[in-house]
């Protein structure tokens, strides 16, 4: 395994000339290492992305607490001090429905075509907004609330939270599935990228055995000219995610305003390395399975 | 203690090809072997044994006095290294001079730049290609391409040298002259094996002959002669 310098050259230009004589099979394998490395990488933020979303929802998932039409203003100040009351219940507001209506026709038009199509009968009801201290216990708490007498429905975020995490879940799943299939061809099309230099060498690697030359002499330069195809399409992903999100966050920034998307240095930079790494590996063990069964003499 | 040890070696091809069966023998430092035998006989398969291209499936083989079978993967190498090869069909890389050929052997085995060039020029002397170094294998005629199949086989100074047929592809005047070279480098104290057909070479050499015999060791002559009618 060791590589001494003086013969680094020679692995280094062994390597060099192969990937020139198969120009065009080595530009097939960097292509499929690029193209399935970018989805990997693709994959890898959209799935932070989403997780993240995710995560920010839930810190701020307030229950939606709706009364009962005909509930009398009083009772409804009641339902509110027992909601106060509860473990774990950080605030709580009455949204009286004179309140809630306006709020409805600042979003969807006037107040008076809303009251007209309804026969100049508020229909909302007064509804409480309550946030709680931990997000994981919003489901005992909203239960809780819609057991009290007077209350109609209670609504709350988790349910879109909880769909979003199982959105993740598949999505990394749907993403592994994907990446294994496009790995697996990129990795085929190094072996044959490599083979062919192998069948090519066949007879220098046959005198290499006989008089005497190492595996890893013998290996060097097939696994350095692996390296450097899964590098070069590994590494032109690396660049082209990272241009791509960048830009993704300046300009889309404004138009996106309603998707928080992760603006995080340190973690764009480690998808973008391993993704380069991911290239390498995948170089690496296809330049190491296409000269094992040639070594054998 | 023999450089070369056989102790009841047999190998079987899969399925079931007995190309050896329990053969027993002995070679020393610095002796000429022939190896003959009809077509099928083996003599290849004990070449692949001596260098270690195949492992007997039976026995025990030693070159100075270890065990060969027992030499882990990574130590084949350097077996070889002692072991110089020739083969009848010369095996000459032909996108590459002589000189590169015969360099290529050193250079492969990591010797240093600076002695490659004086080490191969000395050989291709020895072999007398010494003003066809900078040729190509088809530019040259059979027997001077075996004579720098020989030049690397050598090139490494190795104890052993083993030629399977060198001869095979060759006429008789231009074989005697291979012949006269293995000789003389057999003389500078390099053991040789041959494996050959060449029944009037044999003979006319009076050196040791290994006959073998569908596997079998038959006959084993100090200065002997091929034996049967070819
Ligand atoms: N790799 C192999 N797999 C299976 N059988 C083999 C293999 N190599 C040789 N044999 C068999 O082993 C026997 C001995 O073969 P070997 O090549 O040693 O004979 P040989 O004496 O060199 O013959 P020749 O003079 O024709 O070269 C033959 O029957 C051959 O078919
Ligand atoms: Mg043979």
């Amino acid at each position: 395994m060791v590589m001494k310098l003086r013969t680094a050259g020679y692995f280094f230009k062994q390597a060099g000339i192969s990937l020139w004589r198969n120009f065009w099979m080595s530009l097939a394998a960097v292509a499929s290492v690029a193209i399935s490395m970018f989805l990997l990488g693709a994959f890898l933020l959209l799935v932070f992305n989403v997780n993240y979303i995710a995560a920010s929802l839930q810190s701020n998932v307030e229950i939606a607490v709706f009364l009962q039409v005909d509930t009398p203003r009083q009772a409804a100040y009641q339902v509110r001090d027992q909601v106060m009351a509860m473990p774990g219940v950080t605030e709580v507001t009455l949204v009286p429905k004179e309140v809630g209506l306006k709020q409805l026709s600042q979003q969807f038009g006037g107040e008076e075509e809303l009251l007209g199509a309804t026969g100049g009968v508020n229909p909302l009801p007064d509804y409480l907004r309550v946030r709680v201290a931990d997000p994981e216990t919003i489901h005992e708490v909203a239960r809780a609330i819609a057991s009290l007498p007077g209350v109609e429905k209670v609504n709350y975020g988790q349910e879109v939270v909880d769909r979003l995490f199982a959105v993740v879940r598949w999505l990394r799943w749907l993403g592994a599935g994907i990446i294994l299939v496009l790995g697996l061809g990129a990795l085929f099309l190094i072996i044959i990228t490599i083979r062919l230099t192998v069948y090519s060498r066949r007879r220098e690697i046959n005198i290499m055995k006989y008089v005497g030359a190492t595996d890893w002499f013998i290996r060097w330069p097939f696994f350095l000219e692996g390296l450097f195809l899964g590098l070069v399409g590994s590494g032109c992903a690396a660049l082209a995610i990272y241009a791509g999100y960048s830009l993704l966050l300046t300009r889309a920034g404004a138009a996106l305003v309603f998707i928080p998307l992760l603006n995080d240095r340190v973690l764009l930079l480690n998808s973008v390395l391993s993704l380069v790494a991911g290239g390498a590996l995948v170089g690496a063990l296809g330049s190491l399975l296409s000269i094992r069964r040639f070594l054998k003499v | 203690m023999s450089l070369i040890q056989f102790y009841n070696v047999t190998k079987v091809y899969q399925p079931h090809i007995t190309a050896l069966d329990d053969i027993s023998v002995k070679i020393d430092k610095g002796e000429f072997v022939f190896l003959v035998g009809p077509s099928g006989a083996g003599k290849t398969t004990f070449i692949r044994l001596l260098f270690r291209e195949e492992v007997p499936t039976r026995g025990q083989i030693l070159i100075g006095g270890r065990s060969i079978a027992r030499l882990k993967r990574r130590e084949v190498p350097f077996l070889r290294r002692n072991i110089g090869i020739v083969f009848q069909d010369f095996r000459l890389l032909p996108e590459w001079t002589v000189f590169e050929n015969v360099a290529f052997a050193l250079r492969v085995i990591e010797v240093s730049p600076r002695e490659i060039k004086p080490r191969v020029e000395k050989a291709l002397e020895r072999v007398g290609l010494s003003n066809r170094a900078r040729m190509f294998p088809h530019q040259l005629s059979g027997g001077e391409q075996q004579r720098a199949a020989i030049a690397r086989a050598i090139v490494n100074n190795p104890r052993i040298l083993v030629a399977d047929e060198p001869t095979g592809n060759l006429d008789p005047a231009t074989s005697r002259e291979i012949m006269k070279l293995l000789e003389e480098i057999n003389y500078q104290g390099t053991t040789v094996i041959m494996a050959t057909h060449a029944w009037d070479i044999v003979n006319s050499m009076r050196k040791r002959v290994i006959a073998l015999q569908q596997g079998r060791l038959v006959r084993d002559d100090r200065e002997g002669a091929y034996g049967y009618e070819a």
